[in-house]
């Protein structure tokens, strides 16, 4: 702190520390406190705050165990409640939407940093960055429109004799996965580009000299060392896909309802705010046992993390 | 208008590590002062608490007569010359030697103009409008000195500025530095690790080892009477014989080694144990015949052309190598390899001197 | 590597481009097309730009777009203001404090929008009840979404200045101090300057970030609009094709902005390299003289 005010100035180091610390703590310490402490308290009338029915409960956690329905996964028929599958899905499908994403990115993370000329580098990233900025719901609307009912996708199908009539593509979970994929791969790319691209290539020729086959040298030279960056994009992805709204919104059908959308429900229909922050509290919850797994299994810290 | 510098009893202490110890030197005003040094000897700590970016932990600065305890970088009448220039990147030339001007409110015109006419002073004229990138090595050390000295310092303070060019431009810019420093009359203080700039282009030298000024005095006297042995290896090569003092008088002493009795003058802080005698090779001359006294006989094991002179290495009975230099004229004959001489040497150039440092 | 196995790379690496682009330009195509109601581009029904029109008479959605420009610009101002206060500050502390300062500053990018956008809300309004003020600030709108948005669009630009000013030479504050320069002279004269680039980046992903924005914005909007929400209510509720004429508008701004910034930075390049051979030059003339 000292050396701070001896290069900057007393008043210039204050301005800073003000800065940073309405940032910091009002705009991210105390809601988050604030938020968790609403959670614990029931949805009250205005006027009925702060009397006797105000008091700290988990009630609105308990909430999720509501209302149970029945499923028949694989044969086996149980009961579950309702907001607990919601849950239990949302996480197995971003999961899902994460290895997809990393497969579909790997081999061209791979391309860019090692096969293709530093010449068309630049032109690649643009032609990349280019999806990127357009808006995430314009992307999901454009599947929208792909994926409808006698939209394109069915009526090239159909010109190529491949089906006999149209098909149904959003069903179940199908649209929405589709719709993050397409969303969110680019947040894997990269990351694991830079992390391949620091890889010195003549490692990959060694191997190959030395006789390795090329799924061999994958595995065993190019894949350790693209870890960190595999970890920071599957974060992203995942984080991205169980946080989504957007596309599970547009690209959802009758039988899919992703957790943020119950989330949205208890905020904006129902207005039960607190309740509210208890299912955001518990997909916040989700996200950071996600990550915590993630940095465990592969090792890698928060600071790797930021792209 | 330029100020004297007095440091009184300055250190220096980080945490546990003293940096400066004890450091007394009046310097004049109007003077080129060197403070001369290897690395970690404290001389650049010494010009930052000069310059104000580093209080002392004990002592008192004066610059000009005036205390200068509590004023910021800013507010001292020094201007500090970086050791990698630290010239401003995104302003074109004249920006960057007005700056000091800028930031003290002197209207657009006026700057420009000065900061034409210092770029005129230091050989740069159409420099101007350029940016730095864009300059070699030596324009840019020029335009360096041009935006210290726009803001009309007392003190210049200089941290080896020529260490990062290369030997021919180094003493060609050493040259230049002098003439700037008498033509503008400003006090330079200028720290190196090169002995031969500091002797070729101060008035006085002041050699610092370990954090302790060892010696402050002009050049030939540092050179010719270094007080210590530290100082007389600093700065030039010695012929070193260990042995103990027999016989003093007058200034001068008679020395016992291995090698048998020699007579050399006798350093003031020369007590103790731990002396030795000092010859520099140029005064040890080899000659075919034994002289009265200091002679030694030597095998001549070594004969090393150095371009302006020639090295002549000799063995002598005791394993030591003296080393003679004689100068590449022509004037002297110079032995063979195994020829049997005699090095000797006149009392007058050699001392008897305390091989630790000691301060004066 | 095999040559194989290269051309197969690059191939997977066409059609992902492909994959990529194929349903952007569906979708604009769909603005084109002549159709009664529902955005498609089968069957196609002529080419026609009355879409176009409809959209430029479309009074929500210019609503939705002023609003969309102002929380941007409102976004990236603050977004830009706190976030190299930000990298300024943890350029300056190490150790666990340091650490501490950059886990809770990247930890707002992890967060879920929907988390970010609750949390503002009630934090706001109880604040807003706590004091028994009906004040704007305490209650739903968009100046909530501003704040919400700018909670972890700033550690992006956080991240971009920080990165900037790693390359910073201290020496260079050090030189300005020592010629006499107040430390508010050093700032302005001397480190944001150098800055700049990251700062202007940082101003340009806020606005981008903050355009693009869905979550957060919904729940603290509080009934405005902005152009994210207008589309996705236009999906929701009554769909045609002139939310296609706007993705297209959108999306070839966006490929003249990228295009606009590549060129600008060939040119930069090559400005640079022209000084640094000047330089090589110069120091060449001064060898051979000396």
């Amino acid at each position: 702190m000292s050396n701070m005010i001896r290069r900057y100035g007393a008043s210039l180091t204050l301005l800073i520390c003000l800065l940073t610390a309405f940032w910091l703590l009002m705009l991210v310490i105390v809601p988050n406190i604030t938020l968790l402490e609403s959670s614990f308290r029931p949805y009250l009338p205005v006027t009925e705050i702060g009397g006797p029915k105000d008091i700290y409960t988990v009630a609105n956690y308990m909430k999720v165990f509501n209302g149970a329905i029945e499923v028949s996964p694989f044969g086996f028929t149980f009961q579950i409640p309702v907001h607990v599958l919601t849950f239990s899905l949302t996480l197995f499908y971003s999961v899902v939407v994460t290895l997809i994403c990393f497969a579909l990115a790997y081999p061209l993370a791979y391309f860019m940093a090692k096969i293709l000329s530093a010449r068309s580098l630049p032109t690649m990233f643009l032609l990349l960055f280019v999806p990127l900025w357009v808006s995430e719901v314009l992307r999901a609307f454009a599947w929208w429109m792909i994926l409808a009912l006698k939209g394109p996708l069915s009526w090239v199908l159909l010109q190529l004799h491949l089906i006999d009539h149209e098909v149904r593509w959003i069903v179940g979970y199908n649209g929405v996965m589709i719709g993050l994929v397409y969303t969110y791969v680019l947040f894997m790319i990269f990351p694991v580009y830079n992390a391949i691209s620091s890889l010195d290539s003549n490692q990959i020729e060694a191997a190959e000299d030395l006789g390795a086959p090329w799924w061999r040298i994958h595995w065993r030279i190019v894949l350790p060392h693209a870890k960190p960056g595999i970890a920071s994009g599957a974060v992203m992805v995942f984080m991205l896909s169980a946080g989504s709204l957007l596309v599970p919104s547009i690209l959802g059908s009758t039988t899919s309802q992703w957790f943020t959308q119950t989330v949205q429900q208890w905020m904006l229909d129902a207005l039960d705010w607190n309740t509210a922050a208890a299912y955001a509290f518990l997909l916040l919850l989700m996200c950071t046992l996600f990550v915590s797994l993630v940095m465990k299994i592969f090792r890698v810290k928060l600071s790797d993390i930021a792209n | 208008m330029s100020a004297g510098i007095d440091l009184q009893n300055v250190s220096c202490d980080f945490g546990s590590f003293r940096a400066v110890d004890n450091a007394n030197v009046a310097i004049k005003p109007g003077e080129f002062f060197s403070f001369l040094g290897p690395s970690g000897c404290g001389k650049t700590t010494i010009l930052r608490m000069i310059s104000g970016f580093i209080e002392p932990t004990q002592g008192t600065i004066r610059i000009g007569d005036k205390d200068m305890k509590g004023q910021r970088p800013n507010q001292r009448p020094t201007a500090l010359i970086f050791q990698n220039l630290a010239l401003f990147p995104l302003m074109p030339i004249w920006e960057n030697i007005s700056f000091g001007l800028e930031v003290r409110g002197v209207d657009k015109a006026t700057r420009r103009a000065k900061a034409q006419a210092l770029l005129e002073m230091v050989d740069l004229p159409g420099a101007a409008d350029k940016m730095v990138s864009q300059l070699s090595g030596g324009q840019k050390q020029r335009v360096a000195i041009a935006r210290a000295l726009a803001v009309e310092p007392k003190v210049m303070l200089l941290d080896e500025p020529l260490s990062a060019l290369d030997l021919k431009l180094r003493q060609h810019m050493r040259a230049e530095l002098r003439a700037i420093q008498k033509r503008t009359g400003v006090t330079f203080i200028y720290i190196t690790h090169d002995q031969g700039e500091a002797l070729a282009m101060s008035d006085r030298v002041g050699v610092m080892s370990q954090g302790r000024i060892q010696q402050v005095a002009d050049p030939r006297e540092i050179y010719n009477n270094p007080v210590n042995g530290f100082v007389a290896s600093f700065v030039g090569e010695n012929n070193i014989f260990a042995g103990s003092v027999n016989n003093a008088s007058g200034g001068m002493a008679g020395f016992d080694t291995a090698l048998g009795p020699f007579r050399a003058r006798l350093g003031e802080l020369a007590k103790g144990n731990n002396i030795k005698l000092y010859v520099r090779p140029e005064h040890t001359v080899l000659s075919e015949t034994q002289a009265a006294e200091n002679s030694v006989p030597v095998t001549v094991s070594e004969v090393s052309f150095e371009g302006a002179f020639i090295a002549v290495h000799g063995q002598t009975a005791t394993g030591q190598t003296i080393v003679a230099e004689v100068r590449n004229d022509g004037s002297a004959t110079v032995p063979e390899i195994g020829a049997a001489r005699f090095a000797h040497f006149n009392a007058a150039h050699a001392s008897i001197l305390p091989d630790t440092t000691v301060v004066a | 590597m095999h040559k194989l196995r290269q051309t197969l790379a690059r191939v997977y690496a066409g059609a992902f481009i492909f994959y990529m682009l194929l349903p952007l330009v569906i979708m604009s195509a769909a603005a084109f097309n002549n159709t009664d109601k529902i955005p498609a581009i089968v069957p196609w029904k002529g080419a026609t730009t009355k879409w176009f029109a409809a959209l430029w008479a479309d009074d929500r959605m210019w609503h939705a777009f002023q609003n969309t420009i102002f929380v941007a610009l409102a976004v990236a101002l603050i977004s830009v203001i706190v976030g190299t206060a930000a990298a300024i500050l943890i350029n300056s502390v190490s150790g666990n404090l340091r650490a501490a300062l950059y886990g809770t500053m990247i930890s707002t990018i992890l967060i879920p929008g929907a988390v970010i956008g609750i949390s503002t809300m009630i934090m706001w309004t109880k604040i807003g009840n706590g004091l028994g003020s009906d004040f704007i600030l305490f209650n739903p709108g968009l100046h909530l979404s501003v704040l919400g948005q700018v909670s972890y669009i700033a550690a992006i630009v956080m991240l971009l200045v920080l990165a900037r000013l790693q390359s910073f030479d201290q020496g260079l504050e050090e030189a300005a101090l020592d010629l006499g320069a107040s430390h508010a002279q050093v700032m302005r004269r001397i480190l944001l300057p150098h800055l700049y680039p990251a700062i202007g980046a940082g101003a340009a992903v806020s606005f981008f970030q903050s355009i693009e924005n869905f979550n957060v914005t919904q729940f603290t909007r509080g009934g405005a609009d902005t152009l994210t929400i207008y589309v996705f209510s236009k999906v929701r509720s009554g769909i045609s094709p002139t939310i296609n004429a706007l993705a297209f508008l959108l999306i070839v701004v966006t490929l003249a902005m990228a295009v606009l910034y590549e060129i600008k930075r060939r040119r930069t390049a090559s400005v640079e390299a022209a000084r640094e051979a000047e330089a090589r030059h110069a120091a060449a003339l001064e060898e051979a003289v000396i």
